[in-house]
Order: structure tokens, then C-alpha cells, then sequence
């Protein structure tokens, strides 16, 4: 009975004890870095053909195929996600907090204990040590004492030891001990936060052409998830850098609509968006993260026009509809399109790009039914408004370009953050601050004080040293004053 | 008064206080340590100058608002605010130390980069922010992570120069081979890419994307086969030459007034400062940013998982010195990985692997 009990506590202390060990800790390490390597080599997005090029790159083309199969098969492609990769995660878990609460006990008596008075023998045991005679009488001392250590920032108390030796104590900074342990304790809070993030989360994308909604959002492999609401683009916008395709910002404008009806947000029925400054609803988040460009029938040039009378008049139509600019009977016709114009060598026009990055319209203009001219108006070049009969400014293609966002829900990440501001505390406490103990000890030998300034710090021993050595100068100093 | 005038200032006033440097080194004259960190002070304010006079440049040419502006968007921008942050740390070794020491080695690769970037006039074109940059944690994220390169930098240094003073009366110990053979591959990945940049000028093409698409194609990754072949032999001699001859380091180090336990005390505290600026600034704002522009804290993009990787080894560094009391050779070959897999996050990332942060390329 006895024996089958020892046996049990041995298998779970032999678990325990396989999970404290720093082995198990450099192992773990070693094996998340030495994966994670691996990973960063080859294309997570599940590219075939990219990670093909890459395996081939290492072990030449013929074994390629083999390789990526036994990487595919193995999970190296989606490895973050991987099982294994998540099971060597829970490790690193399991070793931080036995590893930690193996040690804690130790530390937190050290903690809960505040300084005590010291004997001399053990005073001069101490790893910091410095004497200073002084000339005057103990109760004169006394004070200049308290001063001295005071001015470096020890509140020092008076107290006797075993041994009545008279000492003042003080001491800064116990918790930092705790620094570490924070620290620790705060990695596991991050942890929890993913877990519970890929537990009660998703990921998805969502394309919205301009002028259309939807109710759901997709994950992985076209999976359709429900988002409660719908959610509506009501315009997508790029502006570019002067002179550059280089975009400086994009911008989408969205409305929430909750049975068909648009729902108030900040006082507001759609909010804008832009890369940095997402969408949040319901726990849902809406990023931009990327657009594109879908031409279709149904797209509206929108044009401002401005005739001979010089008034503005704004006008939107479909392809291969016309306008007429006001206070004439000139007819312009949008004949073709190109959402990224560009001229070349021989000065022939080609559309360079699958997005809306230079924009141009052909307009045909007429009057009673002939052609007199035609031109490209370029959005982005007004030098190329100006017709003869007016002014056409090419305001947008509007239902042509979808915007691409990021839908999140991670209710996780509130505690990923908490473990950020913890880690933060954490690593402040273990790497800039120390506890330090100072004993000053004092005897009367024939009229005169000694001290002993006797000290130890968990950290950064050079500069208490020199602290001690401050502090005993301070207290010569008051001696001769 | 442009921000390149004074970062050609810089660099000659570096390149003069190498000079300086290595003539102090040799006849230990008071004056001539008085006039060379007076040259390195007088670079390094040069430096600081040209550093917010870009700034404001950047910020008058993207009219974004200064917090949005910081001139490190590409790796030149980087590589000068890296070298910055080195000569900041150096010159506060030499003031808390009081050592004139380390600054004949500093002040060439200071002196170098910054001529580099000079010649190569990248500095004066300024490149719009594209918008997932466009964030006021642009600001902490990267200076942050910056200071602490530099200080892995600085730890890298000293952990080679503690290595060479023990471990160099056997040439056939591990740790010997170690930090030869790793000091051979920093150096010959250097001469490596000045090649590069000679061949690269010598063909007289715009300088746009020259490294991303040049690296290594003057010498290892050459379209003729005999000239890569020849690089991997030149770079075997070298390596063996670096081997044969990396004793040398212990006699100019013994001539500093340094002793190797002040070298591993530095390595330490130079990691025990970059690790908590690393943690924070790189890992915790990176994440936040991360979260605010693409949705996601961590998506183990390439230069995330290698941060990881890095502080994993770091963390390894710090826990086996506190609580196995690793000192001396062990720890400082840790150090010494720590900051190969520190030049990989920064720059091998960006060079060899796509990811999110690819646009850091250029």
C-alpha cells in the first residue's frame, strides 16, 4: 500500500522534475528556434509553386518534389498552425511556470523578510565592506548617520542585534526580486491571451466591391463566417504622392447595418477608415489592409463639368452613356477606359497597371450627332480637363475598385495586452532596479565611533560599491564639519 | 544647408578620429586620446545634426507631422541611426571607463558606413511613406529596436575581444576556432558587399534597388562560375588566415587598459540594457502597431519570428549567467550568437526572406 503510493508521487514528481529542468527549458528553445527558422525559409500562405523554388534552392531540383512533400506532410508549411508547433508552445508554458515555481518559494521568504539587525561577525560577512573612524561621541553620531543615509535615499532604522550591537538598517527595493517571476508570469498571460484569441476568435478577409455589402466575412479556404451585421462600402479612395504610384493613403468609408438599417456610430452612419485607424463593432474590428480593382458594367464615371456660363454641375454615368456640358450642345461619350495610363516610347498609350493607380477616360465629343473630338482625361492630370467647349474634370470611377479588409475578433487580446503592460513592470523592475541592504554598525572603542558600512545588492554590485564607498566619505565628511 | 553636408562632416571626422585613434593606440600621448575624442564628439554632433535636419526634410517633403517623419524607413536611413546609436554607446564607455581603447575600432566602421552612404548619394533622395507606415509608434518601435542593435552590437564586440584574450594560446579549442571563424564571415560578408558596391558603381546604374538585387552578385552569387568559385576559395583563405592569425587581437587588446573581466562585464551590461529596450520597443510596441495597422499582434512574419529567435537566445544569455553562473568563454560564445542572430533580424531578414517588413528593404 505504502509502496503504491510512493510510486505514484513518483511518477507525478518525475514529471514535475522532467518539467523544472533547464534542460527541458534549452531543448524547448532550441526547438522553436531551430522549426521557426525553418518556417521563416519557406512561404506560409501555402504557395505551392514559391516554396517548390525554395526547397529546390537547398537540395536542387530533382529532390525537390520529395522534400516539399515530406515538409508539406510534416506541416512545415503551415507550421504556426502546426500541432506540433503549438504542443512545443504549451511546453514552453508548462517549463516557464514549474521552472519559476520551483524557484519562487526561496525568493518569496526573502520577500516577506524584511531586513534584520546583523551581529558583527555577520556584518563582516557581508560582501560590501568599508570602516570610518569617527572622532566625535555616539549621540552626536547618531544623527549624521541617519543623515548620510538618508541623502542616498535608505530610510535607516535604529535596531540591536543578538549580540547588542547597536546598527542602523536600511534596505531599497525587495520586490525587484520579483521582477523576474513578473516577468515570467507575465509571458504566460500573453499565452492564455493567444489561446484564447484562437478559441473564441477568427481571422478572415472580407473584398467589398464599392457600393455593396455583406453579412459575413471568409476565412481559411472560402469558409463563410457570420458577422451578426452587415457591413457596407460606400466608397473607396487612394490618394497618391505627388508625381508617384507610391499611395499615401487609402480610405474606405463603411456603413453597419442592422436589419437593413444603417446603425450610428460615434453619431455618424459611415465611418471612415485607413490603414492604422480600423473599425470597431460588436467585438468585430474591420482593418484596411489592401484593394484592388474589379471593372464591371455597372461602375459610375462621375464627372464635374463646368460649361461657357462657368457654373458647376456634377453628373455620373454608366460606359458608353454621354453628358452634356452645360449651356452647350456638346455631347461628350465615354468611349473607353484605363484605370492606369501611361505613354510609351513610340508614344503610343498602354495601360500599365491592374489597379486604379492613373485613371483615365477616352471621351468622344459631339455635336448633332458628329464627332467633332475626342481626348483622355486623366484623374489625376487637370492640365488634361480643359476641352475646348469647358471644363471636364474626371472625378471618380465609382463601383470599380473594392477595398480589402481584415476582419478580426480577438477577445484575447485585452489580455495580451495586460501581459504586455505586466512584461513591461516586469523587466523595469529585473533589470533596473535592485534590492540593496546597507548595515551601518556601530562601537565605541576607547572614545572614539567606528563604523562598519556593510551592505549587499542583488544587482549591479560595481555601482553599490561606489555607493558605499559615497557613503562613508559623506560620513568622514560630517565628522570634520 | 542640407542634412548630406554634414553627414560627409561626420564621416571625415570619424575617419580622422580612427586616425587619431590608432596613433594614440601606438604612443599613448595624452593629447593626441585629448584630439581624438575631441574628432569623435565633433562627428558625432555633425551626426546628430544631419540625423534632425533629414528628419525635418522627411517631414517637409511628407508633410506628415514630425512624430510620423523619423528618417528610418529604408536601410540606409537604418544603417545611419544604427551607427549613431554605436557611437552614442561608445562615447559613454569612453566617459565611464575611461578608456580611449575601444575607439580605434569603432571609429573605421563608424567612419566607413557613413562614407558609404555618402558616396552612394542615397541619402539625398527621400522616399514617401507608404501607409501601413504612416503611425506614431513608427517612432518607438524603430528607435527603440535601433538602441538595442546597437547595444547587441557593442556586446558582440567586447564578448570577440574577451574571447581573443583567453581563448588565443590554442588555436585548436572550439571556442578559438568559434570566434575566428565568425569574426572571418562578419569581415568577409563586409568586403563582400563593398565589392558589390565598387562593381555596382564601376556598371554606373541608378543606385535603386541595388542591394536587394545585388547582394553577393559581384563575387559569391557572380554569373560567371569561376568568379563565385573563386570568392568561396578567397573566402576559405580568409577564414583561414583570420584562424592562423587571430592571436594578433590578443596582443592589441593587451596593450588597452582593459582587463577581459571588464570586457565580460560590459558585454553583460550592454545586453542586460538591450534586452528590456529590445523587449519593449521592438516585441510589445511592434505588436501593438502590428495590431492597429494589419489586425493581428503576431502573425509570425519572418522578421517577428527572428526578433523571437533573438530574444530567445538573449533570454538564454541572462538565465544561464543568474541562475547557472555561466561566466567567462560560455557566456560570451552565447553573446556572440546572440548578435549573429541580432545582424540576421535586422538585416538578413530584409535582404534573403519577403515578408511584411520587406519594404524596410529599401
Amino acid at each position: 500500500m505504502a509502496d503504491e503510493k510512493n510510486r505514484k508521487t513518483s511518477v507525478v514528481d518525475r514529471i514535475w522534475n522532467a518539467l523544472a529542468s533547464i534542460k527541458l527549458a534549452v531543448v524547448v528553445f532550441a526547438l522553436i528556434s531551430g522549426t521557426s527558422i525553418v518556417g521563416t525559409l519557406l512561404d506560409q500562405s501555402g504557395d505551392v509553386s514559391k516554396n517548390l523554388k525554395i526547397v529546390a534552392k537547398f537540395v536542387g531540383s530533382g529532390a525537390a518534389p520529395k522534400v516539399f512533400a515530406f515538409l508539406d506532410a510534416a506541416g512545415f508549411t503551415d507550421m504556426y498552425h502546426s500541432w506540433w508547433f503549438i504542443a512545443l508552445l504549451y511546453l514552453f508554458a508548462a517549463n516557464l511556470i514549474v521552472c519559476s515555481l520551483e524557484r519562487l518559494p526561496r525568493i518569496w521568504n526573502v520577500v516577506r523578510e524584511p531586513i534584520r539587525a546583523l551581529t558583527f561577525e555577520q556584518a563582516n560577512t557581508m560582501p560590501v565592506r568599508r570602516e570610518v573612524v569617527f572622532s566625535r561621541k555616539k549621540d552626536e553620531a547618531r544623527p549624521a548617520v541617519l543623515d548620510a543615509m538618508k541623502s542616498f535615499g535608505f530610510h535607516a532604522v535604529e535596531a540591536k542585534a543578538e549580540d547588542a550591537t547597536v546598527q542602523f538598517i536600511a534596505e531599497k527595493g525587495r520586490y525587484s526580486r520579483l521582477g523576474v517571476y513578473l516577468t515570467h508570469l507575465s509571458i504566460v498571460i500573453i499565452l492564455a491571451g493567444a489561446i484564447v484569441g484562437m478559441k473564441f476568435g477568427f481571422n478572415a478577409n472580407l473584398n467589398l466591391l464599392e457600393g455593396t455589402s455583406s453579412a459575413v466575412a471568409y476565412g481559411g479556404a472560402d469558409k463563410e463566417i457570420p458577422l451578426g451585421f452587415e457591413i457596407r462600402c460606400e466608397d473607396f479612395n487612394v490618394s497618391y504622392y505627388d508625381g508617384s504610384d507610391t499611395p499615401k493613403s487609402f480610405k474606405s468609408w463603411l456603413t453597419i447595418l442592422e436589419n437593413g438599417k444603417p446603425v450610428l456610430i460615434d453619431g455618424r452612419e459611415t465611418t471612415e477608415i485607413e490603414v492604422n485607424r480600423p473599425l470597431r463593432y460588436k467585438g468585430i474590428t474591420f482593418y484596411q489592409s489592401s484593394y484592388g480593382f474589379a471593372p464591371n458594367r455597372d461602375a459610375q464615371f462621375k464627372f464635374a463639368l463646368i460649361g461657357r456660363d462657368g457654373k458647376k454641375q456634377g453628373v455620373s454615368l454608366k460606359f458608353e452613356e454621354s453628358f452634356t456640358i452645360p449651356g452647350t450642345d456638346v455631347k461628350g461619350k465615354v468611349a473607353d477606359f484605363s484605370p492606369a495610363i501611361a505613354v510609351d516610347e513610340s508614344g503610343k498609350l498602354f495601360t500599365y497597371a491592374e489597379i486604379m493607380s492613373n485613371p483615365a477616360v477616352f471621351v468622344e465629343f459631339s455635336e448633332k450627332g458628329k464627332v467633332r473630338y475626342s481626348r483622355w482625361i486623366l484623374l489625376r492630370h487637370p492640365e488634361t480637363w480643359d476641352v475646348p467647349d469647358g471644363k471636364v474634370e474626371f472625378v471618380d470611377l465609382w463601383g470599380a475598385q473594392y477595398t480589402g479588409l481584415q476582419v478580426r475578433k480577438d477577445p484575447g487580446v485585452e489580455i495580451v495586452y495586460l501581459g504586455c503592460i505586466l512584461m513591461t513592470i516586469g523587466l523595469y523592475m529585473s533589470f533596473f532596479m535592485s534590492h540593496a541592504r546597507v548595515w551601518v554598525v556601530m562601537r565605541e572603542e576607547r572614545g572614539k565611533v567606528r563604523f562598519l558600512l556593510a551592505g549587499s545588492s542583488s544587482k549591479n554590485r560595481v555601482a553599490f560599491e561606489s555607493g558605499i564607498e559615497r557613503l562613508a566619505q559623506k560620513l568622514s565628511a560630517a565628522d570634520k564639519a | 544647408m542640407d542634412s548630406s553636408l554634414f553627414f560627409g562632416l561626420s564621416s571625415i571626422a570619424y575617419i580622422l578620429a580612427m586616425i587619431s585613434y590608432i596613433a594614440f593606440l601606438a604612443f599613448r600621448a595624452g593629447a593626441v586620446g585629448i584630439i581624438a575624442t575631441t574628432l569623435t564628439v565633433a562627428g558625432f554632433l555633425s551626426h546628430t545634426c544631419a540625423f534632425f535636419l533629414r528628419w525635418k526634410e522627411f517631414a517637409d517633403i511628407g508633410g506628415m507631422g514630425i512624430m510620423r517623419s523619423i528618417p528610418l524607413t529604408n536601410l540606409y536611413e537604418s544603417l545611419i541611426f544604427f551607427v549613431w546609436c554605436i557611437m552614442l554607446g561608445y562615447l559613454l564607455i569612453e566617459w565611464k571607463y575611461k578608456t580611449r581603447s575601444f575607439g580605434a575600432f569603432i571609429t573605421p566602421i563608424a567612419g566607413m558606413i557613413m562614407a558609404f552612404i555618402d558616396i552612394s548619394g542615397i541619402s539625398k533622395d527621400i522616399h514617401p511613406l507608404i501607409p501601413a507606415l504612416q503611425s506614431n509608434w513608427l517612432l518607438a518601435h524603430v528607435t527603440m529596436s535601433f538602441l538595442a542593435y546597437a547595444a547587441f552590437a557593442i556586446s558582440f564586440a567586447t564578448a570577440i575581444m574577451y574571447l581573443a584574450c583567453t581563448t588565443s594560446d590554442n588555436r585548436k579549442s572550439g571556442p578559438y576556432v568559434f570566434w575566428t571563424v565568425v569574426l572571418a564571415f562578419f569581415g568577409a560578408i563586409l568586403i563582400a558587399m563593398g565589392i558589390d558596391f565598387v562593381a555596382f558603381k564601376l556598371t554606373g546604374k541608378g543606385a535603386e534597388s541595388f542591394i536587394k538585387n545585388y547582394l553577393f552578385r559581384a563575387t559569391f552569387r557572380s554569373a560567371s562560375g569561376g568568379i563565385a568559385a573563386l570568392s568561396y576559395a578567397m573566402l576559405f583563405v580568409f577564414v583561414f588566415l583570420v584562424w592562423r592569425y587571430g592571436f594578433v587581437l590578443k596582443n592589441v587588446i593587451s596593450r588597452f587598459a582593459v582587463s577581459a573581466d571588464q570586457l565580460e562585464e560590459l558585454t553583460y551590461k550592454c545586453i542586460a540594457i538591450g534586452f528590456p529596450v529590445f523587449t519593449l520597443g521592438g516585441l510589445v510596441f511592434g505588436a501593438i502597431w502590428a495590431d492597429q495597422a494589419w489586425g493581428r499582434y503576431w502573425s509570425w512574419d519572418p522578421k517577428e519570428t527572428w526578433s523571437l529567435i533573438t530574444w530567445f537566445v538573449y533570454a538564454f544569455y541572462l538565465h544561464v549567467r543568474h541562475v547557472r553562473g555561466w561566466r567567462g568563454t560560455q557566456i560570451s560564445i552565447v553573446a556572440v550568437i546572440g548578435f549573429v542572430s541580432t545582424i540576421f533580424t535586422y538585416l538578413g531578414v530584409n535582404l534573403l526572406l519577403s515578408g511584411l517588413h520587406s519594404y524596410g528593404g529599401m
